[in-house]
Protein backbone atom coordinates (compact mmCIF):
# COMPACT_ATOMS: atom_id res chain seq x y z
CA UNK A 1 0.00 0.00 0.00
CA UNK A 2 2.48 2.61 1.00
CA UNK A 3 4.38 1.28 -1.86
CA UNK A 4 1.37 2.00 -4.21
CA UNK A 5 1.41 5.51 -2.76
CA UNK A 6 4.92 6.42 -3.68
CA UNK A 7 4.52 5.16 -6.94
CA UNK A 8 1.25 7.55 -7.74
CA UNK A 9 3.02 10.76 -5.75
CA UNK A 10 6.36 10.46 -7.69
CA UNK A 11 3.80 10.43 -11.03
CA UNK A 12 2.24 13.28 -9.65
CA UNK A 13 4.98 15.19 -9.07
CA UNK A 14 6.55 15.27 -12.73
CA UNK A 15 4.59 17.52 -14.68
CA UNK A 16 5.45 20.30 -12.30
CA UNK A 17 9.38 19.28 -13.11
CA UNK A 18 8.51 20.49 -17.02
CA UNK A 19 9.13 23.97 -16.44
CA UNK A 20 10.88 25.84 -13.96
CA UNK A 21 9.85 29.27 -13.77
CA UNK A 22 6.50 31.28 -13.21
CA UNK A 23 5.90 34.63 -14.72
CA UNK A 24 3.23 36.73 -12.92
CA UNK A 25 1.02 38.77 -16.27
CA UNK A 26 -0.83 42.13 -15.82
CA UNK A 27 -3.66 40.11 -17.96
CA UNK A 28 -5.53 36.83 -18.07
CA UNK A 29 -5.17 37.24 -21.96
CA UNK A 30 -0.95 37.69 -22.35
CA UNK A 31 -0.80 34.32 -19.93
CA UNK A 32 -3.08 32.31 -22.46
CA UNK A 33 -1.21 33.82 -25.53
CA UNK A 34 2.08 32.71 -23.38
CA UNK A 35 1.03 29.21 -23.29
CA UNK A 36 0.28 29.10 -26.97
CA UNK A 37 3.52 30.23 -27.98
CA UNK A 38 5.87 28.32 -26.00
CA UNK A 39 4.39 25.22 -27.23
CA UNK A 40 4.69 26.82 -30.93
CA UNK A 41 8.41 28.17 -30.75
CA UNK A 42 10.97 25.03 -30.80
CA UNK A 43 14.45 25.18 -28.89
CA UNK A 44 17.09 26.05 -30.86
CA UNK A 45 19.47 23.94 -29.35
CA UNK A 46 17.25 20.66 -28.94
CA UNK A 47 16.17 18.64 -31.78
CA UNK A 48 12.89 18.01 -30.75
CA UNK A 49 11.51 20.25 -27.73
CA UNK A 50 9.46 23.03 -27.54
CA UNK A 51 10.80 25.82 -25.28
CA UNK A 52 8.11 24.76 -22.65
CA UNK A 53 9.29 21.29 -22.71
CA UNK A 54 13.03 21.91 -22.36
CA UNK A 55 14.90 22.51 -19.71
CA UNK A 56 17.97 24.44 -22.07
CA UNK A 57 19.40 27.99 -20.53
CA UNK A 58 18.41 28.81 -24.18
CA UNK A 59 15.25 27.78 -23.77
CA UNK A 60 15.03 29.64 -20.49
CA UNK A 61 16.08 32.74 -21.87
CA UNK A 62 13.70 32.61 -25.07
CA UNK A 63 10.87 32.14 -22.36
CA UNK A 64 12.02 35.46 -21.21
CA UNK A 65 12.05 37.63 -23.93
CA UNK A 66 8.69 35.82 -25.10
CA UNK A 67 7.22 36.94 -21.61
CA UNK A 68 9.05 40.31 -21.89
CA UNK A 69 7.48 41.12 -25.37
CA UNK A 70 3.95 40.26 -24.26
CA UNK A 71 3.94 42.40 -21.58
CA UNK A 72 5.53 45.62 -24.04
CA UNK A 73 2.58 44.89 -26.08
CA UNK A 74 3.77 42.53 -29.26
CA UNK A 75 1.26 40.58 -31.17
CA UNK A 76 1.63 37.25 -32.02
CA UNK A 77 3.02 37.67 -35.47
CA UNK A 78 5.71 39.82 -34.40
CA UNK A 79 7.13 38.02 -31.99
CA UNK A 80 7.57 34.96 -34.06
CA UNK A 81 8.69 36.43 -37.14
CA UNK A 82 11.24 38.20 -34.76
CA UNK A 83 12.57 34.89 -33.60
CA UNK A 84 12.50 33.64 -36.66
CA UNK A 85 14.88 36.73 -37.64
CA UNK A 86 17.32 35.38 -35.10
CA UNK A 87 17.40 31.68 -35.29
CA UNK A 88 15.26 30.82 -39.07
CA UNK A 89 12.32 29.33 -39.84
CA UNK A 90 13.63 26.21 -37.47
CA UNK A 91 11.98 27.99 -34.19
CA UNK A 92 8.80 27.31 -35.61
CA UNK A 93 6.75 24.38 -34.73
CA UNK A 94 3.90 25.90 -36.99
CA UNK A 95 5.33 26.75 -40.24
CA UNK A 96 4.82 29.60 -42.70
CA UNK A 97 2.41 28.45 -45.46
CA UNK A 98 4.81 31.09 -47.98
CA UNK A 99 8.81 30.62 -48.73
CA UNK A 100 10.29 27.08 -49.08
CA UNK A 101 7.80 25.62 -46.05
CA UNK A 102 5.38 25.88 -48.10
CA UNK A 103 5.98 22.44 -49.18
CA UNK A 104 5.36 20.93 -45.97
CA UNK A 105 1.74 21.93 -46.67
CA UNK A 106 1.20 21.06 -50.10
CA UNK A 107 2.82 17.90 -50.36
CA UNK A 108 0.30 15.67 -48.51
CA UNK A 109 -1.90 17.40 -51.32
CA UNK A 110 0.58 16.86 -54.02
CA UNK A 111 0.71 13.26 -53.26
CA UNK A 112 -3.33 12.68 -52.09
CA UNK A 113 -3.54 13.94 -55.68
CA UNK A 114 -1.12 11.10 -57.49
CA UNK A 115 -2.63 8.62 -55.45
CA UNK A 116 -6.35 10.21 -56.59
CA UNK A 117 -4.97 10.02 -60.33
CA UNK A 118 -3.27 6.62 -60.28
CA UNK A 119 -6.67 5.35 -58.85
CA UNK A 120 -8.86 6.65 -61.35
CA UNK A 121 -6.29 5.46 -64.09
CA UNK A 122 -6.54 1.94 -62.82
CA UNK A 123 -9.90 1.75 -62.08
CA UNK A 124 -11.02 2.94 -65.89
CA UNK A 125 -8.42 0.49 -67.73
CA UNK A 126 -9.77 -2.33 -65.89
CA UNK A 127 -13.59 -1.07 -67.11
CA UNK A 128 -12.54 -1.16 -70.08
CA UNK A 129 -10.75 -4.24 -70.46
CA UNK A 130 -14.33 -5.59 -68.61
CA UNK A 131 -16.42 -4.32 -71.70
CA UNK A 132 -14.21 -4.52 -74.38
CA UNK A 133 -12.42 -7.88 -74.29
CA UNK A 134 -9.11 -8.15 -76.06
CA UNK A 135 -8.47 -10.50 -79.30
CA UNK A 136 -6.40 -12.50 -77.35
CA UNK A 137 -9.59 -12.97 -74.88
CA UNK A 138 -11.43 -14.03 -77.72
CA UNK A 139 -9.21 -16.83 -78.21
CA UNK A 140 -8.68 -18.22 -75.14
CA UNK A 141 -12.89 -18.68 -75.08
CA UNK A 142 -12.73 -20.64 -78.32
CA UNK A 143 -10.29 -22.56 -77.44
CA UNK A 144 -11.85 -23.62 -74.15
CA UNK A 145 -15.09 -24.25 -75.45
CA UNK A 146 -13.34 -26.36 -78.51
CA UNK A 147 -12.10 -27.97 -75.87
CA UNK A 148 -15.11 -28.79 -73.77
CA UNK A 149 -16.62 -30.12 -76.19
CA UNK B 1 4.70 2.57 -74.37
CA UNK B 2 3.49 0.73 -71.58
CA UNK B 3 6.74 -1.13 -70.79
CA UNK B 4 8.42 2.24 -70.23
CA UNK B 5 5.49 3.30 -67.92
CA UNK B 6 6.99 0.09 -66.09
CA UNK B 7 10.63 1.75 -64.87
CA UNK B 8 8.03 4.48 -63.07
CA UNK B 9 8.42 2.65 -59.56
CA UNK B 10 12.74 1.85 -60.22
CA UNK B 11 12.61 5.77 -60.63
CA UNK B 12 10.94 6.76 -58.09
CA UNK B 13 13.02 4.61 -55.66
CA UNK B 14 15.83 5.63 -57.24
CA UNK B 15 14.92 9.38 -56.43
CA UNK B 16 14.07 8.62 -53.24
CA UNK B 17 17.58 6.85 -52.30
CA UNK B 18 19.29 9.62 -53.26
CA UNK B 19 17.43 11.72 -50.95
CA UNK B 20 17.92 9.68 -48.09
CA UNK B 21 21.73 9.22 -48.82
CA UNK B 22 21.78 13.11 -49.00
CA UNK B 23 20.22 13.00 -45.98
CA UNK B 24 22.61 10.55 -44.26
CA UNK B 25 25.50 13.10 -44.56
CA UNK B 26 23.80 16.34 -43.32
CA UNK B 27 23.95 17.30 -39.54
CA UNK B 28 20.52 18.47 -37.89
CA UNK B 29 21.68 20.28 -35.52
CA UNK B 30 23.70 22.33 -37.81
CA UNK B 31 21.33 25.56 -38.08
CA UNK B 32 21.85 28.13 -41.15
CA UNK B 33 22.14 31.77 -39.64
CA UNK B 34 19.28 33.35 -40.21
CA UNK B 35 21.47 36.85 -39.70
CA UNK B 36 24.11 36.14 -42.69
CA UNK B 37 24.08 38.99 -44.85
CA UNK B 38 22.70 41.35 -42.10
CA UNK B 39 24.48 43.97 -39.71
CA UNK B 40 25.01 42.73 -36.36
CA UNK B 41 22.06 43.36 -33.89
CA UNK B 42 21.95 46.34 -32.09
CA UNK B 43 23.72 46.76 -28.69
CA UNK B 44 24.59 48.62 -25.54
CA UNK B 45 26.73 46.84 -23.22
CA UNK B 46 29.80 47.40 -20.57
CA UNK B 47 33.26 45.62 -21.78
CA UNK B 48 34.93 42.72 -19.40
CA UNK B 49 37.18 45.27 -18.11
CA UNK B 50 34.09 47.41 -17.45
CA UNK B 51 35.44 50.47 -17.63
CA UNK B 52 33.44 51.11 -21.21
CA UNK B 53 30.54 51.03 -22.94
CA UNK B 54 30.35 49.41 -26.50
CA UNK B 55 27.61 49.12 -29.22
CA UNK B 56 27.60 48.21 -32.59
CA UNK B 57 29.72 50.86 -34.30
CA UNK B 58 32.73 49.55 -32.65
CA UNK B 59 32.63 46.36 -34.11
CA UNK B 60 32.60 47.87 -37.67
CA UNK B 61 35.74 49.93 -39.47
CA UNK B 62 37.54 46.37 -39.98
CA UNK B 63 36.77 42.96 -40.48
CA UNK B 64 37.16 40.83 -37.70
CA UNK B 65 36.06 37.63 -35.39
CA UNK B 66 33.38 37.71 -33.46
CA UNK B 67 33.89 35.04 -30.74
CA UNK B 68 31.08 33.55 -28.56
CA UNK B 69 32.82 32.43 -25.54
CA UNK B 70 31.77 31.54 -21.28
CA UNK B 71 34.13 30.04 -18.64
CA UNK B 72 31.57 27.55 -18.26
CA UNK B 73 31.72 25.96 -21.82
CA UNK B 74 34.12 23.18 -22.09
CA UNK B 75 34.96 23.53 -25.54
CA UNK B 76 35.74 27.18 -25.51
CA UNK B 77 39.05 25.82 -23.01
CA UNK B 78 39.74 23.49 -26.12
CA UNK B 79 39.56 26.47 -28.80
CA UNK B 80 41.68 29.01 -26.84
CA UNK B 81 45.14 28.26 -28.12
CA UNK B 82 44.17 28.38 -31.53
CA UNK B 83 42.56 32.06 -30.91
CA UNK B 84 45.74 32.45 -29.24
CA UNK B 85 47.66 31.61 -32.39
CA UNK B 86 45.01 33.65 -34.41
CA UNK B 87 45.40 36.64 -32.66
CA UNK B 88 49.43 36.52 -32.83
CA UNK B 89 48.80 36.41 -36.63
CA UNK B 90 47.11 39.46 -36.75
CA UNK B 91 43.68 38.51 -36.99
CA UNK B 92 41.13 40.65 -35.42
CA UNK B 93 38.88 38.82 -32.32
CA UNK B 94 36.16 40.56 -30.82
CA UNK B 95 34.88 38.49 -27.66
CA UNK B 96 31.63 37.86 -26.47
CA UNK B 97 31.57 36.68 -22.91
CA UNK B 98 28.21 35.21 -23.20
CA UNK B 99 26.14 34.01 -19.73
CA UNK B 100 28.84 34.35 -17.14
CA UNK B 101 30.35 35.74 -14.45
CA UNK B 102 32.98 38.79 -14.90
CA UNK B 103 35.13 37.96 -12.83
CA UNK B 104 35.31 34.27 -13.43
CA UNK B 105 35.62 35.50 -17.01
CA UNK B 106 38.87 37.47 -16.08
CA UNK B 107 40.28 35.37 -14.22
CA UNK B 108 40.16 32.73 -17.12
CA UNK B 109 41.94 35.83 -19.75
CA UNK B 110 44.68 36.13 -17.17
CA UNK B 111 45.11 32.64 -16.36
CA UNK B 112 45.12 31.57 -20.03
CA UNK B 113 45.64 35.11 -21.89
CA UNK B 114 43.71 36.89 -23.78
CA UNK B 115 43.50 37.01 -27.57
CA UNK B 116 40.57 39.46 -27.72
CA UNK B 117 41.02 42.96 -28.77
CA UNK B 118 38.03 43.59 -26.35
CA UNK B 119 35.66 41.26 -24.63
CA UNK B 120 31.45 42.47 -24.60
CA UNK B 121 30.07 41.16 -21.17
CA UNK B 122 26.46 39.97 -21.82
CA UNK B 123 25.93 38.44 -18.11
CA UNK B 124 22.08 37.91 -19.22
CA UNK B 125 22.65 36.68 -22.75
CA UNK B 126 20.26 39.44 -24.42
CA UNK B 127 23.01 40.24 -26.95
CA UNK B 128 23.41 36.84 -27.69
CA UNK B 129 20.02 35.83 -28.06
CA UNK B 130 19.26 38.77 -30.98
CA UNK B 131 22.34 37.01 -32.57
CA UNK B 132 20.80 33.84 -32.34
CA UNK B 133 23.83 32.21 -30.49
CA UNK B 134 22.21 28.34 -29.10
CA UNK B 135 25.67 27.23 -27.46
CA UNK B 136 29.03 28.63 -27.33
CA UNK B 137 31.68 28.41 -28.85
CA UNK B 138 30.18 30.15 -31.95
CA UNK B 139 32.31 32.58 -34.17
CA UNK B 140 30.95 34.83 -36.20
CA UNK B 141 32.79 36.55 -39.83
CA UNK B 142 32.10 40.45 -39.76
CA UNK B 143 33.24 42.14 -42.34
CA UNK B 144 34.05 46.56 -42.12
CA UNK B 145 30.88 47.49 -42.63
CA UNK B 146 29.64 45.61 -39.54
CA UNK B 147 27.67 42.46 -41.44
CA UNK B 148 27.86 39.28 -40.56
CA UNK B 149 28.98 36.68 -43.40
CA UNK B 150 29.41 33.50 -41.73
CA UNK B 151 28.57 31.69 -38.38
CA UNK B 152 30.80 29.24 -36.89
CA UNK B 153 29.19 26.61 -34.35
CA UNK B 154 31.78 24.83 -32.77
CA UNK B 155 35.65 24.46 -31.88
CA UNK B 156 37.57 27.10 -34.09
CA UNK B 157 40.65 25.30 -34.77
CA UNK B 158 43.50 24.34 -37.89
CA UNK B 159 40.54 22.49 -39.65
CA UNK B 160 37.65 24.64 -39.59
CA UNK B 161 40.23 27.64 -40.13
CA UNK B 162 40.79 26.07 -43.46
CA UNK B 163 37.42 25.31 -44.09
CA UNK B 164 35.10 27.87 -44.65
CA UNK B 165 35.47 29.61 -41.56
CA UNK B 166 39.10 31.01 -42.44
CA UNK B 167 38.17 31.36 -45.91
CA UNK B 168 34.90 33.07 -45.45
CA UNK B 169 37.25 35.32 -42.94
CA UNK B 170 40.32 35.34 -45.51
CA UNK B 171 38.01 36.82 -48.86
CA UNK B 172 36.74 39.40 -46.19
CA UNK B 173 39.42 40.78 -44.71
CA UNK B 174 41.11 41.25 -48.08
Amino acid sequence: MRIILAVVLLMASLPTLAVIETYEFSHADLEARYHRLVDELRCPKCQNQTIADSNAPISEDLRRKLYQELEAGFSDEQIVSGMVDRYGEFVRYNPSIEGPTRWLWLAPWIFLGMGGLIWILVTVRRDQEATHPSEYSRDIAELLEEKTE
Amino acid sequence: MRRILLFIPVLGFIGLAALLYRGLSLDPRELPSALIGRAVPEFRLQTLSGDQTVTQADITGRAALLNVWGTWCPTCVAEHPYLMKLAQVGVPIIGLNYKDVDSKARAWLDRLGDPYSFVISDPEGDFGLDLGVYGAPETYVVDAQGVIRYRHVGEVNERTWAGDLGKTYREVAQ
